[in-house]
């Protein structure tokens, strides 16, 4: 397929078919309020000098730091298959593969993709994927307002605060009537996360049970490496799961591209947002991949689609699929559990001078009380080597002494205690 | 259903009456446009029903299309069969293929519907 732009030429032979004198004459009907003016954008720039500018950019990304900052975004190991596999050409796209005949390699993935997150969540369906962790929560929500007929959505503490914040943009010029709480009482959905967004681990079956009572629906938020070890979804009784697939084999980057995960119980499959592979089989009996369930979305049903979502992450979602093959059921649980112990020696370890603000246990990140304020702390930190993690208060999720850290297998043992080091001095110069 | 003696909307539903409750389904004409049909969506039986708000969705291999209430009534039951056996409608649109019941319906918008005769000519301009 050839992208070339239109030359003078074709536009004038075009204008002299349709009988117009100029571009702007065909876009006349549309009222100059509306029309954005002229973009201030800078003059285009020769390979060179554009090579330049995107390496001065670069250059002020600090490649050298240990990263303690998770959040919902984790700094993983990624093995290298994960980067030779999923560079081949005949994967680069992002796209959604709607010719089942040319794309069978891509539809596979998917559907092995859906398979492996229903496996991880213990839940019966997935779909192809969302753009990320917050949209996937927002598509949950107004998923289970679709399910039940109902708008009131029930937010719980433990979201992640810029899920919330994104969920809340996302709603905007929506009818959702949007509680903080766990009140399921009229309510569409309460959405809960586990770990909660200060690191706690909880059982949510109780509340579960009484969304279900209440006619309401569960959406539980998740952190897929975590579910190697600590009860699924599925297992307390979530209606949909969703949740940010950037820890499976995603490099951390600045806005992303990361990936949305949505798995949910098969009795709501026609009420999924966006692509859903299936397996059938030819005419010959031979096996396929197609997309199906196409009808309720937006290139047929318009405004009436369950979601204005027409696409899919596929290129981060074949990442996860090859990360998830690569390392296993038991690597997998290896990598949880490493994450865990590596943040309970932690824990232990500052608990002296920095005491851990849980209430419950926790997986591979934890919240812990400093003696100074804890963003004067990550700033102290920089220039020994460490971003420490989030101070709670910068997203609302605490107060200004409080520092959420994630510890992931990357962090060898002498990282570790060179990093509780670090931050023994910088608590004690304050 | 004989469909002689069945009232249509523009919407390419059927009401058919027997003793005070009203059958909806639609019709050969619409069942044939849509091919063939692998899911319906069902209405809550007790729901009140505006004329022409949206009842239930008929999904085909090719899109997901709205029946709307032909008349303003209350559901007072639905074709489970068709949860499992969504063809029905493919089959035999205006027998088993029928999709819910009304009571309590409006009887000035009943009358006001297409007879027979009207809906073929109606179809005849569609196509």
């Amino acid at each position: 397929m050839e992208w070339i732009p239109l030359t003078d030429a074709d536009r004038e032979a075009m204008s002299r078919v349709v009988g117009i004198g100029s571009v702007d004459e065909l876009f006349g009907t549309i009222p100059d309020t509306l029309k954005s003016g002229p973009l201030r954008l800078p003059e285009g720039l020769d390979e060179p000098a554009l090579r330049a500018l995107a390496s001065d950019y670069a250059a002020r990304n600090r490649m050298d730091l240990v990263s303690f900052v998770g959040g919902g975004y984790y700094d993983h190991y990624i093995p290298a298959a994960v980067d030779a596999l999923t560079s081949r050409g005949e994967f680069l796209t992002a796209y959604t593969p709607y010719q089942p005949e040319c794309a069978q390699g891509t539809l596979q993935a998917i559907y092995e993709f859906q398979a492996a997150l229903c496996r991880l969540t213990d839940m019966e369906v997935a779909n192809a994927s969302l753009y990320d962790g917050g949209t996937a929560v927002f598509e949950a929500v107004t998923m289970a307002c679709r399910i039940t007929g109902r708008n009131r959505v029930v937010l719980d503490e433990s979201l992640n605060p810029r899920w919330r914040d994104m969920l809340i943009t996302h709603a905007a010029n929506l009818s959702l009537d949007l509680k903080t709480g766990r009140d399921p009482a009229g309510a569409a959905c309460v959405v809960a996360q586990n770990p909660t967004f200060r690191g706690t681990l909880w059982d949510y079956s109780a509340l579960a049970e009484a969304c279900h009572a209440a006619g309401a629906l569960l959406v539980g938020v998740f952190n897929p490496v975590s579910l190697a070890i600590v009860k699924t979804p599925g297992a307390m009784g979530a209606d949909i799961a969703v949740g940010e697939g950037q820890p499976l084999g995603i490099p951390l980057g600045f806005g992303g591209p990361y990936l949305g995960l949505m798995t949910a119980r098969k009795t709501f499959i026609r009420k999924m947002p966006g692509r859903i592979a299936g397996m059938t089989v030819d005419h010959e009996g031979r096996r396929g991949f197609v997309l199906t369930l196409q009808a309720r979305e937006q290139h047929i049903r318009r405004e009436k689609a369950n979601s204005n979502i027409c696409s899919n992450q596929a290129l981060c979602a074949l990442r996860a699929l090859v990360y998830l093959s690569l390392v296993g059921p038991v690597g997998l649980k290896n990598v949880a559990e490493r994450c865990r112990a590596g943040a309970e020696w932690l824990k232990r370890r500052i608990a002296h001078f920095a005491p851990c603000a849980n209430d419950g246990p926790t997986f591979n990140e934890f919240t812990v009380r400093l003696p100074r304020e804890a963003e004067a702390v990550v700033t102290d930190l920089l220039s020994r080597g460490f971003v420490a993690g989030i101070p709670l208060a910068l997203v609302g999720a605490g107060n200004p002494h409080e520092l959420l850290i994630a510890v992931t297998e990357k962090h060898a043992p002498a990282r570790l205690e060179a990093f509780a080091a670090a931050l023994e001095e910088v608590c004690a110069c304050g | 259903m004989n469909p002689e003696s069945l009232k249509y909307s523009d919407e390419h539903e059927w009401v058919g009456e027997s003793n005070g409750v009203y059958v909806v389904g639609i019709t050969d004409f619409a069942q044939e446009k849509l091919g063939d049909i692998t899911y319906v969506e069902l209405p809550a039986i007790g729901r009140k029903l505006a004329r022409g708000e949206e009842a239930a969705i008929v999904e085909s291999v090719k899109a997901a299309s709205d029946v709307f209430a032909p008349v303003s009534g209350t559901v007072v039951e639905v074709n489970y069969t068709l949860e499992n056996d969504p063809g029905l409608i493919n089959r035999d649109p205006f027998g088993r293929g029928w999709i819910f019941k009304l009571k309590d319906i409006n009887a000035a918008e009943y009358d006001e519907l297409m007879t027979y005769i009207a809906y073929r000519a109606f179809c005849q301009g569609e196509s």
